[in-house]
């Protein structure tokens, strides 16, 4: 089994027609993910990499029965194009725009709650369940399918830990990036949450970063509601105080936000943390055994 | 991207909210001058630079002749000003910033920023103002006062009053106040800030509400929309590699240490810096080369780094997904031979064609250190730097 998406998951590209959207969805597809429809505002009618291309949202669900949006728009158009397919009625939304501005990402949220979906990102490299569906811009090849859920806040980070479950022959159920950016959709709860539920996921492996409470937050919550072995690594031990990290998220600001905090929360959470990020593939494996 | 401090009042101004007057002059005599304008016997001198901790490190003078402002200009203009913000060089003062007297009866703390636990915008405040706000949430907590903004309600009256109660002001000043964060709400929400800061926010001797300090951080996310304010950067307060980093897409922070590195990706990076940490180096900076990376970029950055002399290895760890290992192994490899790498490298290439890559990097004739994984890496490059010693 798997979290989220599997194999009948249908999705819908917004800004399918730009150089990123076409790059994605044409490799999402070669990986086998069913991706049924575009929408590009004015492209309406047009078959574009094989699939239909409309001018909203609403008509791509009602024609194609799409329930997942991936969003490759530029940041200008990213918080419109979010609650454009809240409004379709889509149940998931993974937004991977990276740069959106954080006052419209507080208005999206706020206005998130109107609807009964979830949102994955932004700025982050996506969903997938490996060999069934990938939404995102992962590479597809480094996954396997397996028994260990990934929850992360990092791009290529993911994918190290995601590769070292595959060489550690554990494999993955689904791997989620939840993003870089401070306000953004799901969190480490919620991702824990479903992989605590999912009975073929036997281990977790989180990897959060300096900045934000989340991973304490995440710590909390699993120490009371999740029984599944946590693997998990933060990244950013030697990130100076009040800089900016690449992530528009990761910055220890006020004295909050710091690696060595989330650590100790997570340690006194009975999570095996590991302080080489190299170390998270073989740590799993040798809690789990064969 | 950060305003100076006479930007920003100037901003609350153009919104309302009250600031003592003041002028922002780059001269000893336009100094002077300007404390003739502002008239009165009384004028605060306050060096403009995007750090805090001005006061204590002779930023801000009081003044009370003209001759004391000439001389408090003097002493500031030209020079580099050190800060416990600043980092060791200091940043250059190059204005200052001559402002009426203030007659303080109260000093409060005032700020604003996205709270990521309910992804809002938040009032923060304090009755312990001008003190710095992480020792005051240490040690004395229950000082500090949190209202979370919903968007689509926005701030409401009981919030404002949750607030300046819990500062203490009287019925005159809370109105005052109430209209101060009024419009401080929309400042924030029209330009796109990330903070705003008023420290202190006083209350004068003669009641009255007023915005002593103004800091303003803008969304560099937003700037797109916000071309005015784009025009309002100061790039002498910039570090020199970083915004030249930034001009050619490189996500690019100095750190101190001697072994650099260059990553795809921003959380790879820092888990790379931490590598070599955890392995007894180092490192130099955080390189964040981006998730397509390309044979330019991978040119620029290593003019980047070793722009920098402190440097004795560099570390260049890719994982390769959706770009190609070999291409990345060309791209190094020309880079090395264009800009004459003289301290060792050494390469962990993981992901698509991670064999063809390798094998680029071995036939290359250069003497590139080839990582097998990312404690390989860590160990060969702190390894490297101790024989290049």
């Amino acid at each position: 089994m798997s979290i989220l998406v599997d194999k009948n998951s249908k999705i819908v590209c917004q800004g399918i027609t730009g150089s990123q959207g076409t790059f994605h969805s044409e490799q999402c597809i070669a990986y086998g993910t069913q991706l049924v429809a575009g929408v590009t505002p004015g492209r309406g009618g047009q078959q574009h990499i094989g699939v239909p291309v409309f001018n909203t949202m609403r008509d791509a669900v009602r024609e194609t029965g799409a329930d997942v949006s991936m969003i490759l728009v530029p940041p200008a158009f990213a918080a419109d194009a979010i609650l454009e397919a809240a409004d379709s009625g889509v149940s998931l939304i993974v937004c991977i725009t990276e740069g959106i501005p954080v006052m419209d990402m507080v208005r999206v949220k706020s206005a998130l709650r109107d609807y009964d979906c979830r949102l994955i990102g932004p700025n982050c490299p996506g969903i997938i369940t490996p060999q069934q569906c990938k939404i995102g811009i992962m590479p597809g090849f480094i996954h396997k399918p397996g028994r260990i859920g990934v929850v992360s806040r990092s791009g290529t980070l993911t994918y190290e830990a995601v590769y070292q479950t595959t060489v550690n022959d554990l494999g993955q159920t689904t791997c989620i990036g939840i993003g870089g950016d401070p306000v953004r959709g799901m969190n480490f709860i919620d991702c824990l949450e479903l992989f605590e539920a999912d009975p073929d996921t036997h281990g977790i492996i989180m990897v959060g970063e300096i900045g934000g409470t989340d991973e304490e937050a995440a710590a909390e919550f699993i120490q009371s509601n999740v029984s599944k072995p946590v693997v998990a690594y933060i990244a950013g031990v030697t990130a100076p105080a009040g800089k900016r990290m690449g992530h528009a998220g990761a910055i220890v600001a006020g004295g909050k936000g710091t690696a060595a905090d989330k650590f100790k929360a997570l340690d006194a959470a009975g999570v095996a943390t590991v302080r080489s990020p190299a170390e998270l593939g073989s740590k799993m494996r040798e809690i789990l055994g064969d | 991207m950060n305003l100076h401090e006479y930007q920003a009042k100037r901003l609350f101004a153009e919104y309302g909210i009250p600031v003592p007057r003041g002028i922002a002059v780059k001269s000893p005599n336009a100094a002077a001058d300007a404390a003739k304008e502002l008239g009165g016997d009384l004028w605060v001198v306050k060096a403009q630079i995007h750090a805090g901790g001005r006061g204590k490190a002779g930023g801000v003078r009081l003044a009370r002749s003209r001759d004391e402002v000439h001389a408090a200009a003097k002493e500031m203009l030209g020079k580099q000003l050190v800060t416990h913000q600043s980092g060791p060089e200091g940043l250059p003062v190059n204005v200052v910033y001559v402002e009426s007297g203030s007659a303080i009866e109260r000093e409060l703390y005032l700020s604003m920023l996205v709270d990521r636990e309910v992804s809002r915008v938040a009032f923060i405040a304090s009755a312990a103002g001008g003190m710095d706000i992480e020792k005051v949430a240490a040690e004395t907590p229950e000082k500090i006062f949190t209202v979370a903004i919903a968007p689509d309600a926005g701030l409401q009256d009981y919030q404002a009053r949750q607030l300046g109660f819990g500062l203490g002001l009287n019925s005159s000043q809370l109105r005052q106040f109430t209209d101060l964060i009024r419009k401080l709400y929309r400042l924030y929400d029209e330009c796109d800030a990330s903070l705003v800061e008023v420290n202190p926010l006083i209350v004068t001797k003669a009641g009255d509400v007023v915005a002593l300090d103004a800091k303003i951080n803008i969304d560099s996310n937003a700037l797109y929309r916000q071309p005015r304010l784009v025009e309002l950067r100061d790039i002498t307060q910039e570090d020199e590699k970083e915004r030249e980093a930034a001009a050619h897409d490189l996500n690019y922070v100095s750190l101190g240490g001697d072994i650099a590195c260059m990553v795809n990706g921003a959380g790879l990076a820092m888990a790379t810096m931490d590598l070599i940490k955890l392995h007894g180096g180092e490192p130099a900076n955080f390189l964040d080369v981006g998730g397509g990376a390309t044979k330019e970029r991978v040119a620029e950055a290593f003019k980047l780094i070793l722009s920098n002399d402190k440097v004795t290895a560099i570390l260049v760890n890719i994982f390769g997904g959706i770009v190609r290992c070999d291409l990345i192994a060309e791209g190094i490899i020309n880079a090395v031979k264009e800009v004459g790498v003289g301290v060792p490298v050494v390469v962990r290439l993981e992901g698509t064609n991670v064999d063809k890559g390798r094998e680029l990097l071995a036939s290359s004739g250069l003497a590139i250190i080839s990582a097998d994984n990312l404690t390989d890496a860590a160990k060969k490059v702190v390894a490297a730097r101790r024989a290049a010693r």
